[in-house]
C-alpha cells in the first residue's frame, strides 16, 4: 500500500490515485516513420529500479503530476510537477 | 529411470529410499550450441523440444533461482484455448493438444484435468458477445458451447443465482477441453525429460550480461562465469525487458504484479474453472480441496513478487460477490508473479534485434497454458532460424506494421 504525497492535497492513500504509466514520452513529428510511431505508442522503459511515471489524484483534486518510484521496493523517491524535468535519482 | 506402477511398487517396498534424482545439477560447460535464459516452463519446454524434435542436445537452461520458481509456480494452473482470433486460436489449441498427451510424452503425471472452463454472462450484452466469441472459436476449430441458465445451475450450483445478486448470472459458455494442470509437475516433467536427452539445467545462475556485436551474440555472462553460446533464447517473462536492456534493444512490455490466492482445503464444491468478466475474478478447486483464486493485475508497474493489499481486497470482494457462501473461508496463501504485459495481449515471439537471439515473452497473465506450444515453436525457431508458422504473426515487427492481434477480452483478465 502506497502513501502518495499529492503536491496539491498532501499525503493520501493509494486508492485515491490512478497510475497513468510512463511519463516524459515525446510525441514524434507527423512526418515520423512507422517505426518511430510504433516506438512512441508501444515501447516502454520497464526498469527493475527507479521508473518515472504519471499519476492522477482521481478521487481528490483530479490533477496530474509525476512520481519517481522504484519498481522493486515501491519506494517513492520524488514527486514533481508535470512540466518539470526528470530528477536524477542515483 | 522410467516411472510406472511397477517402479512405484518396487520403491514403496524399499521404503522409498533410493529414488534417483530427477535431473542432474551439472557445472556449466564453457560453450553450448544453445543457451536458454529462464528455467520456467517455456525455457524447459524449449530445451526439451530442441533435443526431442530437432536433435539439438548441447543445450543449457540457465535459471537465476530454482526451476519453476517464477511464474510457472505462481500461476493459477488454467489451461484453455478460448481465444477470439485465428492466429491465437491455432497457437493455443496446439498447446491444449500437447497438454492432452503430455503426461505420457514426459512419463510424468502433470495431473491435467479437462474439467471445463466456464465464462459467466451477467447481461444481455455479455450473452451477445459470448455468442460471437463461442462461434468464433468453433470457426477456428476449437470446442465451445453456450450454456443456458438451467445448464449453468447444473454445472456450478454454488454460484449466487438469486435475483438480487450484484451481478446476476443469466448464462455463459464453456470450453469443455479447458481445465487445470499441476504447474510444478509441468516444470519438473519437462526438466526431467530434457535432462534425460542431455540438456544441462543450471540453477542459481543469474545472467548479468551478454557479449554481442553486429554479428550477433557470442556469450552469456552469468554469476557462474561466462558461457559461450551459439544461439540464445530468452524465456524470462516479466524480466524480459531487463535482459533486453543488456542486449541494447527495447520491448513493448510493461511488468506488473499479478496475484493469486489459495483458501484452506474444503470438500468438493466446484469442479469447473469459473470466470466472471464483471468481477474479473476466476477460481477453481484443486485436487487438495483448496480454492485457487485469481483476479486482475495490480495497478502499477512492479517487480515485487508480493502484490498490494488493495488488489487483494478487490479480488476477495469479487469472489464473494460470485460465491457468497465462501464468506467464512480462510485464505491460506497469497503471492504474486511478475507478468509481461503487451498492449494487445498477444505474446512477443520471434527473432530479436540482435542476431541469433530469440524472444519468447509477452504472455501477460496467460503464459502457463502456452508452455507446451511455446516450447515447441521456440525450439523450431532456434533450430531453423525462422519463426514457426503458428507464431509467425506474433513477431516484434507487428507493432510498426499495425498488425496487432487484440485479445484483450479473451485474455481473461482485465489488462
Amino acid at each position: 500500500m502506497l502513501l502518495i504525497h499529492c503536491p496539491h492535497c498532501g499525503p493520501r492513500d493509494e486508492g485515491e490515485f490512478t497510475c497513468g504509466g510512463e511519463s516524459h514520452i515525446q510525441r514524434p513529428a507527423l512526418s515520423a516513420s512507422a517505426e518511430d510511431w510504433a516506438e512512441y505508442l508501444f515501447l516502454r522503459h520497464n526498469p527493475a529500479g527507479v521508473t518515472y511515471e504519471r499519476w492522477r489524484h482521481t478521487f481528490g483534486c483530479e490533477r496530474w503530476f509525476n512520481v519517481a518510484r522504484c519498481t522493486v521496493s515501491h519506494r517513492i523517491e520524488a514527486v514533481y510537477a508535470m512540466t518539470e524535468a526528470k530528477p536524477d535519482i542515483a | 529411470m522410467r516411472y510406472s506402477l511397477l517402479s512405484l511398487a518396487r520403491k514403496a517396498a524399499q521404503g522409498h529410499r533410493d529414488w534417483p534424482q530427477a535431473w542432474r545439477s551439472p557445472e556449466p560447460k564453457p560453450h553450448y550450441d544453445v543457451v536458454i535464459v529462464g528455467g520456467g516452463g517455456h525455457g524447459l519446454a524449449t530445451a526439451y523440444y530442441l533435443a526431442k524434435n530437432h536433435g539439438v542436445t548441447n543445450v543449457a537452461v540457465l535459471e537465476k533461482g530454482w526451476i519453476g520458481g517464477g511464474n510457472t509456480g505462481r500461476n493459477t494452473t488454467v489451461v484453455r484455448s478460448n481465444y477470439l482470433f485465428p492466429e491465437s486460436a491455432a497457437f493455443y489449441d496446439h498447446s491444449v493438444k500437447l497438454y492432452e498427451g503430455l503426461s505420457k510424452e514426459l512419463n510424468y503425471n502433470i495431473m491435467f484435468s479437462q474439467r471445463g472452463m466456464i465464462t459467466l454472462a451477467h447481461t444481455r450484452h455479455d450473452l451477445e458477445a459470448q455468442r460471437r466469441w463461442a462461434n468464433a472459436m468453433r470457426m477456428n476449430g476449437v470446442d465451445s458451447d453456450l450454456l443456458s441458465l438451467e445448464e449453468m445451475r447444473e454445472q456450478v450450483p454454488a454460484l449466487d443465482y438469486s435475483p438480487s445478486a450484484r451481478f446476476p448470472v443469466i448464462g455463459g459458455f464453456i470450453q469443455r477441453r479447458g481445465g487445470t494442470a499441476r504447474h510444478d509437475a509441468v516444470a519438473w516433467g519437462y526438466a526431467r525429460a530434457a535432462d534425460a536427452l542431455g540438456v544441462d539445467i543450471i540453477q542459481n545462475c543469474e545472467v548479468t550480461g551478454f557479449d554481442y556485436d553486429a554479428d550477433g551474440v557470442q556469450a552469456v555472462r552469468t554469476s557462474r562465469g561466462t558461457i559461450g553460446a551459439g544461439r540464445v533464447g530468452l524465456t524470462a517473462s516479466g524480466h524480459s525487458t531487463v535482459l533486453a536492456d543488456r542486449l541494447g534493444f527495447r520491448l513493448p512490455i510493461t511488468s506488473y504484479a499479478l496475484q493469486a490466492f489459495v483458501s484452506e482445503p474444503v470438500k468438493p464444491v466446484l469442479d469447473k474453472v469459473v470466470l466472471s468478466p464483471a468481477t474479473g475474478v476466476y477460481l477453481s478447486q484443486s485436487d487438495k480441496g483448496e480454492l485457487v483464486i485469481g483476479g486482475g493485475l495490480d495497478l502499477y508497474a512492479s517487480y515485487a513478487q508480493r502484490g498490494n493489499l488493495p488488489t487483494v481486497e478487490t479480488v476477495v470482494a469479487g469472489m464473494l460477490t460470485m460465491f457468497p457462501s465462501f464468506s467464512r473461508m480462510r485464505m491460506l496463501r497469497q503471492w504474486a508473479g511478475i507478468v509481461d504485459v503487451v498492449h494487445d495481449s498477444t505474446p512477443v515471439f520471434g527473432p530479436a534485434p540482435v542476431k541469433r537471439v530469440y524472444l519468447n515473452c509477452g504472455w501477460g497473465t496467460g503464459g502457463f497454458k502456452a508452455i507446451p506450444a511455446g516450447g515447441w515453436c521456440m525450439a523450431h525457431m532456434i533450430a531453423k532460424d525462422e519463426p514457426h508458422p503458428l507464431t509467425a504473426a506474433f513477431g516484434l515487427d507487428r507493432f510498426a506494421k499495425g498488425a496487432l492481434i487484440d485479445e484483450a477480452a479473451a485474455s481473461g483478465i482485465a489488462h
